[in-house]
């Protein structure tokens, strides 16, 4: 194909793609106008249903709460293949975690770096819990406190050897600790079932105060073992990526 | 810009105040990810996308979604660059 050939077709696609796009953008509600109906009645009834203020946290855990654990299960698979991918493969051995080259001297984690990521990893754990446990009173939830949990691994590992992480986080622990997650919200579905209510119906008392930490049944319980699959998964993938790029070399 | 009806509370700022907010991240977004793709070194590019995701946090803040703002926040300008850069890192020693 000649380059001008080629040219000519890419226009043509292009100017096919624009016309899609604008036709597309054309039927566009108005910005900031809302056409749908759920939106608006979700607001509506939700505070009263579930006594959840967090009502984010009520439409993911509750309302299409289903989704989520397809959703909680994406995140297990997705995690469970980079361990699978990166395990140990034939040719391939540990090395200890120390420089390839002796001679050369590895510069050591500087001292603001070290005392910033310490000071730092109390109140990171803190703020992930936080979100993790509030998740029926305020915009927050399991998801986005399990990613705040890993990240305070992550500063463990900035503020000195990759030892420590490993220490701190052991692959087997986080194992059981993003099966135990990912099974519990499954498990807190089928007891539901058991009592012979619907899959994932909230058979917890709601508490009488919105907004409470106490309120909202098993929105909260969800959170939770969300917030621990969450924070497991990523202390996994990173920790065998961790692995791969410190420790395993290719033979030969 | 603002939904007519919109809830007035005591941190309400005047609709025309949170116009030019949305508009400014808006534009910030549409550079910094233009800013993204120019960049071709793979490690710059990475603290590029580090801070095109806390953009993307803050736009989405603009616009009301605190909860979608801390999960852009930790993912998408803390856990995904963190990733990208130990792949690179793991590329980079098989290369030597």
């Amino acid at each position: 194909m000649s380059p001008r050939l080629r040219l000519w077709l890419f226009l043509a696609g292009m100017a096919g793609l624009a016309a899609c796009y604008l036709w597309g953008v054309g039927g566009l509600p108005g910005f900031g106008r809302y056409p749908g109906p759920y939106g608006d009645i979700i607001n509506r009834i939700s505070v009263g249903q579930t006594n959840a203020t967090g009502v984010v946290s009520a439409v993911n855990f509750e309302y299409r709460g289903f989704d989520t654990v397809g959703e909680e299960f994406i995140l297990f698979a997705a995690a469970a293949g980079v361990a699978t991918v990166l395990r140990h493969l034939r040719g391939e051995r540990e090395r200890p975690a120390r420089d390839e080259a002796a001679d050369r001297v590895v510069p050591p984690t500087s001292g603001a770096i070290r005392l910033v990521t310490l000071v730092l990893a109390g109140p990171v754990v803190l703020l992930g819990w936080y979100l993790a446990s509030h998740a029926q009173t305020s915009p927050s939830g399991g998801f986005q406190g399990g990613v705040v949990l890993a990240t305070a691994f992550i500063l463990i590992y900035l503020a000195g050897q990759f030892l420590a992480f490993e220490r701190f986080s052991p692959a087997d622990v986080a194992d059981a600790v993003e099966a135990v997650g990912a099974g519990g919200f499954a498990a807190v579905g089928v007891a539901a079932v058991a009592m012979g209510l619907p899959y994932l119906t909230n058979f917890l008392g709601l508490g009488s105060k919105p907004g409470a930490l106490s309120s909202s049944g098993t929105i909260a319980l969800i959170s939770f073992f969300v917030g621990l699959e969450v924070a497991a998964a990523f202390v996994l993938m990173i920790s065998e990526l961790l692995d791969q790029t410190l420790l395993v070399r290719r033979e030969g | 810009m603002m939904a007519a009806g919109a809830v007035v509370t005591p941190y309400s700022v005047s609709p025309a105040l949170m116009d030019v907010l949305q508009v400014t991240i808006l534009v910030l977004v549409a550079a910094g990810s233009t800013a993204v793709v120019l960049t071709r070194t793979p490690v710059r590019q990475v603290i590029m996308l580090s801070g095109y995701g806390l953009l993307l946090a803050i736009l989405f803040m603009a616009f009301q979604a605190p909860d979608v703002t801390l999960s852009e926040l930790t993912v998408g300008a803390v856990a995904l660059p963190l990733l990208l850069l130990l792949a690179l890192a793991k590329v980079r020693r098989r290369e030597k």
